[in-house]
């Protein structure tokens, strides 16, 4: 027999109007707008930007307000507002090389042209808590220099290395149509581009894990950080009834380009091989633990024995999304009271066959 | 071939790119001043503005194959004005009445009559736009590396 059951939902609505004041906190203290949590809370609203794979900074900045700074929240939210927009098309590939750099550092080569440059950045700080961020105050306006002539013209490190033939060059663009695991469910297995989609929307947490899986043996790449750059690019995109590329704003990313170490063949000279990361807003440690996980993710293409999770797809691509994640491990919380019904009368069953036939066991014994 | 609204040739659908950069990345009160500064007519909708999504693709390597990176909110608005010129705009963001200004400007700047009203009017968000770029440029410059070399030991 099957019972529905049903109730609490008077419950459910006080709890809504609890967590609601739980929400805003002491009402004491001045409530947060949206804008505030958009400039002050910035990296935050990058995350939230990047694992709901919708770059729009207001909107993840009320989603974090309403998600009460929970990201996979907040994700949530996000991915959800998504569904209810029509989409107008796909955007022509953004160029990173064009890209306005506010950061642009690189660990393999130490002049470049263009130069390094650091930008906002926690890299050398002493990581004190600055109590002086407890009260209020101005902040010393940033220092300003001429840029030098060469500042607007950043070639990719890469680009440096591939003159001498050093690194593989980056797959063509054959004109092939591009994967897209929000329309397609992920067939496997899955090409790069696909599982940079999947790598670009995932966990930081997960994607960060796997990528230092492989520095500590599970699938080593000994990667070197070829470059990383932070900046606005320009997104472009072709309305049907204008026929041209429209520009619809600028987008700010973070590019990291891992250099990895490849063994020549008998066919091939040796060359350095890649590892790519790309990210919605500024988040080196997302975009270098893609780059990590996109080479450890080429072992077969390339001739390497797969051996560990950051090299098996399947294992990357089917538990890197925070927001599926957190679905089926929280739908445990739900009511299971009809199945739980069930285990619990096997189990008693079981129980009592257990019994009945030890104590046969006994008086036969005896 | 000779450019007509029609058929507009590669150096004024160039400069019309340009007037819609410039729109997207303006406030929505720089181009409420710019219409105001124009007493643009009334528009009337072609389209309503809606907001939907593009999916912004990048390039495998930064230079190869095309993915999927993610989407990007974009609010489009399409416009007639009284005297049948039209004007389009594509913007990331969710903002629906700014979108439509910018439609509106790029239906006036169309007519080569008006284009130099309109790019004047234009004239100061270039300039903050300009400004903003400018001061963020010297700001990165200042946190450019100067590596020294330090010898050490005999040579």
């Amino acid at each position: 027999m099957y019972v529905a059951v049903k109730g609490g939902e008077a419950a459910i609505d006080n709890a809504h109007r609890l967590l609601a004041e739980a929400r805003r906190g002491d009402p004491a203290v001045p409530e947060l707008t949206v804008a505030q949590i958009r400039e002050q809370m910035a990296l935050l609203v990058d995350r939230v930007m990047a694992e709901g794979s919708l770059y729009d900074p207001d909107l993840a900045a009320l989603a974090l307000k309403q998600a009460r700074g929970d990201v996979v929240e907040a994700v949530f939210l996000v991915r959800a507002y998504r569904t209810t927009l029509p989409r107008f098309g796909a955007s022509a590939p953004v160029d990173t090389g064009a890209m306005a750099v506010a950061r642009r550092v690189s660990a393999t080569f130490k002049d470049l042209p263009g130069g390094q440059v650091l930008g906002p950045t926690f890299d050398y700080t002493h990581r004190l808590i600055d109590f002086a961020l407890a009260a209020e105050g101005a902040v010393e306006p940033a220092a300003e220099a001429e840029p030098r002539d060469d500042a607007g013209t950043c070639p990719r490190v890469t680009d440096l290395l591939a003159q001498d033939g050093l690194i593989e060059p980056s797959p063509p663009d054959d004109g092939a149509p591009v994967g897209d695991l929000t329309r397609e469910p992920v067939d496997y297995p899955a090409d790069r581009a696909l599982r940079l989609q999947a790598l670009a929307r995932g966990d930081e947490g997960f994607v960060l894990g796997l990528g230092y899986s492989t520095q500590r043996g599970y699938g080593r790449t000994h990667p070197f950080v070829g470059e990383i750059r932070v900046g606005e690019v320009a997104v472009t995109f072709v309305p049907e009834e204008l026929g041209f590329p429209v520009p619809l704003g600028r987008i700010r990313l973070t590019e990291c380009q891992m250099v990895n170490q490849f063994k020549g063949s008998g066919a091939a000279p040796p060359q350095f091989t890649r590892g790519y990361g790309l990210t919605f807003g500024q988040s080196e440690r997302k975009a270098m633990a893609m780059a990590l996980v996109d080479r450890a993710l080429r072992a077969e293409e390339l001739g390497e024995p797969v051996a560990s999770p950051a090299q098996d797809q399947e294992f990357v691509l089917a538990h890197c999304d925070s927001l599926q994640a957190t679905g089926f491990v929280e739908h445990l919380k739900l009511p299971h009271y009809v199945d739980f019904q069930a285990e619990l009368e096997l189990v008693r069953r079981l129980r009592a066959e257990f019994f009945r036939d030890s104590d046969s066991m006994q008086e036969a014994a005896e | 071939m000779a450019t007509s609204p029609l058929h507009p040739g590669p150096e004024e659908i160039a400069a019309r790119q340009v007037v819609m950069a410039l729109c997207a990345d303006a406030s929505r009160d720089d181009l409420d001043a710019a219409l105001q500064a124009l007493a643009a007519p009334n528009a009337e909708d072609l389209r309503p503005p809606e907001t939907g999504l593009v999916m912004a693709t990048g390039r495998i390597g930064g230079d190869g194959r095309p993915f999927n990176l993610g989407e990007v909110s974009v609010t489009r608005a399409a416009i007639r004005l009284p005297d049948g010129a039209t004007g389009f705009a594509y913007h990331l963001g969710r903002d629906r009445t700014k979108a439509r200004l910018a439609a509106t400007l790029d239906a006036l700047w169309q007519d080569p009559a008006r284009r130099a009203r309109v790019e004047a009017a234009l004239r100061s968000a270039a300039e903050k736009a300009e400004a903003a770029r400018r001061q963020a440029a010297r700001r990165t410059a200042a946190t450019r590396v100067e590596f020294l070399t330090v010898a050490r030991g005999e040579d």
